[in-house]
């Protein structure tokens, strides 16, 4: 199994996470994303149409979205079935949250891109955007620890739907958006940074700071 | 924020200390890329295009002074700002010159650099890579202000490194020299892994965008013929991008001058010294100046 990675690619940490919790043995090909852009190359592009990291190559398999990766590895790897649970309810649900991750990715990773990497776009509208969706996932989290439901979906254990969002959460200051109005997510943070397996990227620690 | 943001950019940078020095703008490598570059140089939106071997910058219509040099376009609004400080080691033809990007960053230029100096916060947020508890005692050094080059010196920095360089095999006590030639810039000798009688080159040229929102270009001028470009790049961005939450959790973002403004935790010589070589300039803007 081989991952086209780049390392402060939030997206790539998300299929990195998901490696690292279902204990998949990997070899990683960083991709000279920054500033190179060399996944935007032919050479890279015959790799993945379009031209986009990460990719996940099993065998003869390839998955060139995050969104096809976490679902292709919990259905293939995890013996235990609670990553991409099988139940009418958690298959929507979980369906539900990777699209809004995927909505993540299109604000607050491109607020992040445009403020860290100088990518093009409006800032303050990706921000906007970013900030209507933490201020639902908040609410839902904060309802869910009332409810005793510790992540997005309703199972009693962390499913794709949280690896997808996390990166885009958990980085979402390089792009300028504060968690201090978010503490639920502050806590789900936490809380998957405690799961075993966990694993850290650049620029994000093993522990919360005492921020 | 979004509050901050609109109060800081109603007001251009009349700072003298700034105005007078040449600023980087965009890597060489960045221009080729892309044939122009729209960025923000003290507050102002500058344009740079590249035109043959240079580049010409801009300011609204007005042509801005500008040079090349260490493989980046750099900027002055200044009547007659001095020339850029030297680093003899670019001339050197065996070399790898390598940048390893730019980063946007909310913070100070000042912030910035003395990070860059500290070598107490490698073991905890390098860890593994330029630090590693229990070695996390930063050893006397020495620091001096160059008179006649103007630029703080220190020397003797040592410091025990799990893997000090992206051609490091093992954990090595590791040589330090650092020089602030500039407000903005540091430039950092270190042991090198492949030859034992020289130095390998690190760089941080800081572009200030504003008082607390920077442009961070680094990038190596290193001994190394074994390495991809790729792998001396990813070494150098996986640090910096660990840098990068703490600078931006620092508060105030400014550097705070007055002395008795902040203790750094153990009193570390080479920031105060820095802080007190700005404090020297008068510089006032990207600051706090002592007083205040
Ligand atoms: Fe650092």
């Amino acid at each position: 199994m081989k991952l086209y990675d780049f390392e402060l690619h939030a997206e790539c940490y998300a299929a990195r996470l998901m490696l690292s919790l279902l204990g998949v043995p990997h070899e990683v090909e960083t991709v000279d994303v920054y500033p190179e852009a060399a996944h935007l190359t032919p050479a890279f592009r015959a790799i993945n149409p379009l031209g986009r990291v990460p990719v996940l190559e099993d065998g003869a398999l390839r998955f060139g979205t995050v969104q096809g990766i976490l679902a292709y590895l919990a259905a293939a790897y995890d013996t235990s079935g609670q990553w991409a649970p099988d139940t009418a309810v958690l298959r929507g649900e979980v369906a539900g949250w990777m699209a809004i991750a995927a909505e993540l990715a299109a604000t607050a990773g491109q607020a992040r891109l445009i403020e860290t990497m100088f990518a093009q776009g409006d800032a303050e509208a990706a921000r906007a955007g970013a900030e209507g969706l933490l201020r639902v996932i908040d609410q839902h989290l904060w309802f869910g620890e009332v409810e005793g439901r510790d992540w997005l979906c309703s199972a009693p254990h962390p499913t794709i739907a949280d690896i997808a969002c996390f990166p885009h959460l958990v980085l979402s200051e390089d792009g300028g958006i504060s968690r201090q109005d978010y503490p639920a997510i502050r806590r789900w943070i936490d809380r998957v940074k405690r799961l075993p397996g966990f694993t850290v990227m650049s620029g994000v620690f093993a522990t919360s700071s005492a921020l | 924020m979004a509050q901050d943001r609109g109060a800081l950019m109603t007001e251009l940078c009349n700072d003298p200390v700034m105005l007078e020095h040449w600023h980087p703008v965009v890597s060489l490598e960045e221009l080729r890329r892309h044939g122009r570059c729209r960025t923000m140089l003290l507050d102002r939106a500058v344009e740079i295009v590249a035109q043959g071997e240079g580049a010409v910058v801009r300011c609204e219509a007005a042509l801005v002074g500008s040079l090349v040099q260490y493989g980046y376009v750099w900027a002055s609004f200044g009547e007659a700002p001095k020339p850029l400080f030297a680093v003899p080691e670019f001339d050197e033809a065996d070399r790898r010159f390598v940048v390893t990007g730019v980063f946007g960053v909310q913070v100070s230029a000042g912030r910035a650099i003395e990070n860059f100096l500290d070598m107490g916060h490698f073991p905890y947020v390098h860890a593994g890579i330029l630090g590693e508890e229990p070695h996390t005692e930063v050893k006397d050094y020495d620091v001096e202000v160059s008179q006649n080059r103007d630029e703080i010196l220190a020397t003797r920095c040592r410091f025990y490194q799990p893997k000090a360089a992206v051609s490091s095999d093992a954990g090595a006590e590791v040589d330090y020299i650092y020089r602030v030639p500039h407000p903005n810039c540091a430039v950092l000798y270190k042991s090198s892994p492949m030859d034992a009688a020289r130095l390998d080159v690190i760089y941080i040229f800081v572009q200030p965008m504003g008082q607390e929102r920077i442009r961070a270009h680094t990038g190596m001028c290193i001994i190394d013929d074994a390495s991809s470009d790729l792998e001396i790049r990813s070494f150098q961005q996986t640090i910096f991008g660990q840098d990068k939450p703490i600078l931006e959790n620092q508060y105030p973002r400014r550097l705070p001058l007055d002395p008795r403004a902040e203790t750094p935790i153990r009193a570390d010589k080479s920031a105060i010294a820095y802080r007190r070589w700005l404090a020297s300039k008068g510089l006032r803007w990207g600051v706090i100046p002592a007083g205040v």
